[in-house]
């Protein structure tokens, strides 16, 4: 619309040296107060320890549309697993 | 509920394309919002959690009505941050609404021009703060039974803002059930407080559900696509069913002279609320639809310069910095 602020996606690093995880989106006129209001409205209990801002319009996103190309090809090659592997057990873990 | 009568829209779609979709539906995949649906999924959605996320903003009013007042310090931060809370679940819900092609300030303008609704119990006032205590354990607590299986709901944007939210709800209501108890236990004064909160919030906690379900002609296709999970009489029986034994805790008597547990039924069997009463709040005519919409205009329309000023004071930065690199 006319003077709407634009739309950010939200990240925020939880307590435990995780990574930052998507959490939502909101909007704000800059990335300033796209992190103050990120800490209003996603960690009000102590829900992180980082916020990363994205401006929404700058993430590209691969399409539904892609799933079969993208995907398919990893789902054939089961050797990259562990569980692939026969180990003999007198060899211990491994 | 917090969206109540949602229309589910017609839909004109590809019959193939519809069939897959149901099937993805009922196999339990989320739709994201790049995937394929049906124009009428989006509306009705749209209008559902647009509803749902206007009930969370006018929500604020009664409850925001005694932030001053509260009895004690403890007890205003704790209404502060419940509110605070509410306003919270409008911008998750505001969200996962613009996912499907909504603008925030579209959607905005149609609440405050009196094209969408939110839910009918905020057009009651809250008197005293007798009110506050009951309004925490009786809406907030109609509110977590219908969003409790909505984290569910196919729409993936909407699941997500519903486990949020209903993270946040046990507070809500815990907090109102301490507030209304401690009156109940405290003087005749205050007991006569909780139970008159008690008399004026019951029914249109109960309207809360929507309309009966004989009534109800919308739900079919909206429980097919899993953006509606329950019908309105069984979320209202589950609802009595928990508040009554809470009553009785508090001494508090509920203002249904026909209310009785029914060993056959394993429920409790209780009066209607006054559905004519119901549809006329919903048209405006409730004790305070006229003040809450005026509220909502105002803080939109006195918030108008700051939302200008802010947006011009970050564009002329960006374009300060790009002229500097
Ligand atoms: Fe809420
Ligand atoms: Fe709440």
């Amino acid at each position: 619309m006319k003077n709407e602020w634009p739309l950010w996606e939200i990240f925020i690093r939880g307590q435990h040296g995780m990574s930052h995880r998507h959490v939502g989106s909101l909007h704000a006129p800059d990335a300033e107060m796209a992190i103050k209001n990120a800490r209003d409205v996603y960690t009000r209990r102590n829900e992180g320890v980082s916020i990363w801002v994205v401006e929404a319009n700058h993430i590209a996103a691969s399409s539904p549309s892609d799933k079969g190309p993208l995907y398919e090809p990893s789902e054939s090659k089961v050797y990259r697993h562990p569980t692939f592997f026969d180990i003999p057990e007198e060899v211990g873990a491994m | 509920m917090y969206a109540q009568m949602i229309k589910s829209e017609a839909t004109q779609d590809d019959p193939e394309k519809l069939a897959a979709f149901q099937a993805r539906i009922d196999a339990g995949e989320k739709i994201e919002p790049k995937d394929w649906m049906p124009e009428g999924y989006r509306k009705t959605l749209i209008r559902q959690i647009g509803q749902h996320a206007h009930s969370e903003i006018v929500g604020q009013l009664p409850e925001g009505n005694w932030i001053t007042r509260a009895p004690t310090l403890e007890r205003k931060a704790i209404l502060l941050a419940k509110v605070q809370d509410e306003a919270g679940h409008g911008l998750y819900l505001y969200c996962a609404a613009e996912t499907l092609g909504v603008s925030r300030d579209e959607i905005t303008e149609m609440l405050l021009d009196g094209r969408m609704k939110y839910s009918s119990i905020f057009n009651y006032p809250t008197l005293n703060w007798a009110d506050i205590g009951a309004v925490g354990w009786l809406v907030d607590g109609a509110a977590i039974m219908n969003q409790v299986p909505l984290q569910r709901t196919s729409f993936g944007p909407y699941s997500r803002a519903m486990i949020r939210i209903c993270k946040e709800e046990s507070f809500h209501q815990r907090q109102g059930y301490d507030a209304i108890r401690k009156m109940a236990e405290g003087t005749p004064e205050q007991k006569k407080m909780a139970q008159d909160a008690l008399n004026r919030l019951w029914y249109p906690s109960l309207m809360m559900f929507g309309p009966s379900d004989k009534d109800s002609v919308h739900s079919a296709q909206s429980m097919a696509w899993k953006i509606k999970m329950n019908t309105n009489d069984e979320l209202r029986q589950k609802f009595v069913d928990q508040t009554v034994p809470q009553a009785e805790y508090l001494g508090l008597t509920i203002p249904d002279p026909d209310l009785k547990w029914n060993e056959e039924r394993g429920h409790y069997d209780y009066t209607d609320p006054d559905w004519s009463e119901f549809f006329e709040v919903i048209k405006g005519n409730g004790p305070c639809n006229v003040d809450r919409l005026a509220a909502r205009n105002k803080a939109w329309d006195d918030g108008a310069w700051v939302r200008d000023g802010l947006l011009a004071h970050a564009k002329k930065k960006a374009a300060r910095q790009h002229a500097a690199e």
